[in-house]
């Protein structure tokens, strides 16, 4: 209305300028929001048409082919990836959650400003850097490269991602919750286990979703500490290991001590080989990985805007 | 807390028919909170230890490199030589590559960002809002060695081999500027410059979300009173919000360096990886991530290994020194606004 209004009148130069600057202006933030997403679109739709020729069952079932061959799959970096998320997992999300329940019962202690800041320093410190230090506190200890090293150093990625996130919905739960408990007679940490962690569930997942999806894209850590493996193929380990009469843990030892390879350590690889099916493979083995973290990303977003509107 | 002094009366009185040594064991161990607290305050304290210990591990593994060439090692005068062979390693060429990467991908980068920012904060209609930050996470989630093969394959032919004949056909050809631009670029695009280009886009989303944090916790009152007054839209962001939130931005923008140093796969495989190349950004080069990803796990000698990590500490103590003042700067801007 008023801007209708305001048209048919004459204005003085000075306003009409600064209304045009105005439009100019706000024009070209719109501008550079679509400039940005055009990287997106153009990332995805062309891996989506290069990697989709290489998708079948074959490619996800098979372990690699000789170089110069081709044909061949990506077995070992799906198994690889899959033992090592799950390694990060069991070493990062318990001490990330304990460090959560820290933070929210002890909100202004020096130590809980002290675990803020470091969060936020070891989300910053460069994934090459966790790298390196994972090869020096496990590959120079155990002198041979393996799943394990990888699974501590991704663990240190996820850390501060998982920290972060529970504290922020254990935040969300209402504090009669756990007075209601603790008024019935129940210890501080059944309280939290039971009643609190509960509450939280569904975003502390979430959260945990967003973790594992940073630690499986990640590269950089995994170069010198699970090095990389083309044979990592856990179904014939264990099957090896039942011929020979070995005990689970003799068998999951034989898992977390081999070097093993990760769908993101098999990409790089893959690019930057001079055989063209390698590099043909990459882009299949980049949509597997983009549309998995994607995905994930996606939906632990949708599902913490709806938690969030939920309790609001 | 009320609740917290509430705890030890009901400890005291919640105390079941027990053998006597039972009954004090669990009265002194507050019937299991006492191993809770500690195990809070461990895996509290694990978080800092774990900063602490990378920088002290690093520090010692590169003790062989920093006895052997001191400050040298990372001095922009000292000689440049990065031999393997022959174990003479100076590192200022990785540095100068982290650097100029990082800070043309930055004054790149920040427009960009902070346009984004303002669209996704003050201006995006509302049904637009949630999927267009979607579309700006999402570029923030795609993992580093898709950019870096989508990089060599199709950003480099397109887009970064023509900026690199046009910045060698002009800015190249002015002779102050030759140092940096001159020289010709390889065919395949692999270059300083392409690395740059690439954490542009890589860092513009972590600034742009950041910003937008920043503009959203800037109170309508200050929007309102600007109307009031009869600025224009642009006018209230121009000269209210923006100026209200500059140290937040600027935070961001620390944020974004942090990232883009630090950046190491995307780099890597761009960025042709040689110590040569003189200053061009034309050139083939390294940055300080690339050259440990890309030697270490083949490193020659022992101090070879060693002179990686003295990189890796530099690295890790310019980003952490970046985060830090990020962070401050960032927490400052929402703790002044909490507290209007």
């Amino acid at each position: 209305m008023a801007q209708e209004i305001f048209s048919q009148v004459n204005l003085p130069r000075v306003y009409r300028r600064r209304r045009l600057v105005n439009k100019i202006m706000l024009g070209l933030t719109a501008l550079t929001l679509i400039l940005a997403l055009i990287p997106l679109v153009w990332i995805i739709v062309y891996v989506l048409i290069k990697g989709g020729r290489h998708i079948n069952l074959d490619f996800f079932i098979h372990l690699p082919q000789p170089m110069g061959t081709t044909g061949g799959g990506i077995l070992h970096a799906i198994e690889g990836s899959l033992v090592m998320v799950i390694l990060a997992s069991v070493f990062s999300i318990p001490p990330a959650l304990l460090a959560a329940f820290y933070l929210t019962t002890h909100d202004s202690t020096p130590l809980a400003s002290a675990i803020r800041f470091s969060t936020d320093l070891l989300a910053g410190v460069p994934s090459i850097i966790v790298g390196l230090f994972g090869y020096a506190i496990i590959v120079l200890a155990q002198k041979h490269y393996s799943a394990l090293a990888g699974g501590v150093v991704l663990g240190m990625i996820m850390l501060p991602v998982v920290i972060r996130s529970a504290e922020e919905m254990l935040k969300l739960v209402p504090p009669d919750l756990r007075a209601g408990s603790l008024a019935l007679g129940a210890p501080e940490w059944k309280t939290a286990i039971r009643v609190v962690l509960p509450a939280a569930a569904e975003g502390i997942i979430t959260g945990i979703m967003l973790g594992v999806a940073r630690a499986t894209g990640e590269t950089a850590p995994l170069l010198f500490t699970a090095l990389g493996n083309d044979n990592y193929e856990i179904g014939t380990m264990v099957k090896q290991g039942i011929a020979h009469n070995q005990s689970i843990f003799a068998i999951l030892g034989r898992i977390f001590e081999q070097p093993a390879d990760a769908l993101p350590l098999t990409l790089w690889k893959y690019a930057q080989q001079p055989y063209p099916e390698r590099v043909e493979q990459s882009w299949a083995v980049a949509l597997v990985l983009m549309l998995f973290v994607l995905a994930l990303n996606i939906l632990a977003r949708v599902w913490i805007a709806r938690r969030r509107s939920a309790l609001q | 807390m009320v609740i917290d002094e509430m705890k030890s009366t009901i400890n005291i009185t919640a105390t079941k028919k027990q053998f006597p040594y039972r009954k004090n064991l669990m009265a002194w161990l507050q019937h299991g909170d006492r191993i809770w607290s500690l195990l809070l305050w461990l895996s509290g304290l694990l978080v800092v230890i774990l900063v602490v210990w990378i920088g002290w591990r690093l520090w010692i593994e590169s003790a062989p490199s920093r006895a052997e060439f001191g400050w040298a090692f990372i001095s922009p005068w000292a000689k440049a030589s990065w031999n393997p062979a022959l174990d003479k390693f100076q590192a200022w060429s990785s540095i100068y590559g982290s650097i100029v990467t990082a800070v043309i991908a930055l004054f790149l980068a920040v427009p960009f960002s902070i346009g984004i920012a303002i669209f996704l904060a003050e201006l995006s209609p509302a049904g637009l809002r949630v999927p267009l930050n979607y579309m700006v996470e999402m570029l923030a989630a795609i993992p580093s060695v898709v950019y870096g093969l989508w990089g060599i394959y199709v950003f480099l032919p397109t887009v970064v081999v023509p900026i690199g004949k046009f910045i060698a056909a002009t800015a190249g050809q002015i002779p102050g500027l030759a140092i940096v631009a001159g020289g010709h670029m390889p065919v395949s695009g692999l270059s300083r410059l392409a690395a740059a280009l690439i954490l542009t886009i890589m860092i513009t989303p972590t600034i742009a979300a950041v910003s937008r944090d920043v503009l959203l916790a800037i109170p309508n009152s200050q929007r309102e009173a600007s109307a009031a007054l009869g600025a224009t839209q642009w006018e209230t962001i121009w000269k209210v919000l923006l100026p209200n939130g500059l140290s937040g931005i600027l935070g961001a923008v620390i944020l974004g360096f942090g990232r883009a140093i630090g950046e190491t796969m995307a780099v890597t495989m761009v960025i042709g990886n040689t110590t040569g190349g003189g200053y061009s950004i034309l050139k083939p080069g390294y940055t300080m991530a690339s050259i440990i990803a890309n030697e270490f796990a083949e490193a020659v000698s022992a101090l070879h290994t060693s002179a990686l990590v003295e990189i890796g500490i530099v690295l890790f103590f310019l980003t952490l020194i970046l985060n830090a003042i990020a962070r401050w700067l960032v927490w400052r801007v929402k703790k002044q606004v909490m507290g209007e």
